[in-house]
């Protein structure tokens, strides 16, 4: 059984404010996440995947396939975004990469089956680089 | 606990399996189909799961863990074609996976019976693609 692991990147802005606090406890709790201008990065997204090697190629996913479900669900529409105000997920959700990994697994799992309609290779985990010292991780089981 | 040691090496190599078409190899592996070959820097991370010894402290000697890695790794690999010099690649499309389980096969046998167990061998072909190979048979 492998894991294979395929990073991407993303550019987005966003700013974390939420509507269940006051402007001052939003400022104490996400200090300069919460400037009201907003801010950005270059989110890094690692996109692990399960599944035994296929004894004809040898390879335990097509990363073509992995790329082009990234791409298309993923990539084409964070990339270069404002997550609070074009993202739908992030109308009522704060956009922390905490809710930013639950709303990536969801859109992969929900168009999994069309990429890869076999048994294997299933989606093992998510992990986002909010940047090089902020690293959220989130398995796919954890979430429907 | 783990601990693991990073080593790298440099090899040529063509993915490209004759139970499939030119046109399915070309489908699936893509540029990595080049029948010239072409390579990358391989870094691969092995992990080895211990205690620590109460008087060393130290799981393994990580300089004992370098030797083992230089010599079953890094000499018969390190700048090679994969496809022609290294088996059992002569059979085997030298993906990242099958290097990966390679690797483990390598050195499992060096790890076999002693108080540390080999735990993952991780694989980077380049900084954006990896692979971790826990060994069989699997857990999932």
């Amino acid at each position: 059984m492998f894991r294979v692991t395929r990073c991407y990147e993303f550019s987005a802005s966003h700013r974390l404010h939420s509507a269940h606090l006051n402007d001052e406890a939003n400022r104490r709790l996400y200090g300069k996440c919460n400037n009201p201008f907003g801010h950005g990065h270059n989110y890094v997204i690692e996109v692990s995947v399960r599944g035994p090697a296929d004894p004809a190629t040898g390879r335990a996913v097509d990363t073509a396939r992995l790329d082009a479900l990234v791409r298309s669900r993923i990539l084409q529409s964070f990339d270069h975004r404002n997550l609070n105000t074009e993202i739908a997920a992030f109308a009522d959700a704060v956009p922390t990469s905490e809710n930013l990994g639950y709303e990536i697994c969801r859109r992969l799992k929900r168009n999994w089956k069309e990429v890869f309609p076999g048994e294997w290779p299933r989606l093992d985990k998510v992990r986002i680089g909010e940047t090089p010292r902020n690293i959220f991780e989130i398995r796919a089981d954890e979430i429907e | 606990m783990l601990i693991t040691r990073k080593i790298e090496f440099s090899a040529s190599h063509i993915c490209r399996s004759p139970r499939l078409s030119d046109e399915e190899n070309q489908r699936l592996f893509g540029s990595a189909a080049n029948p010239h070959g072409h390579g990358h820097n391989y870094v691969v991370e092995v992990s080895l799961e211990g205690r620590p010894d109460p008087v060393t402290g130290m799981v393994l000697d990580l300089k004992e863990l370098k030797d083992i890695l230089t010599r079953e790794i890094v000499e018969p690999y390190d700048h090679r074609f994969l496809n022609y010099e290294v088996p059992p690649f002569d059979r085997e499309v030298p993906t990242t996976e099958n290097i990966a389980r390679d690797i483990w096969k390598r050195l499992a046998p060096r790890f076999a019976g002693g108080v540390n167990r080999l735990h993952s061998v991780r694989v980077y072909e380049t900084p954006d693609l990896y692979v971790d190979y826990f060994g069989e048979p699997c857990s999932a």
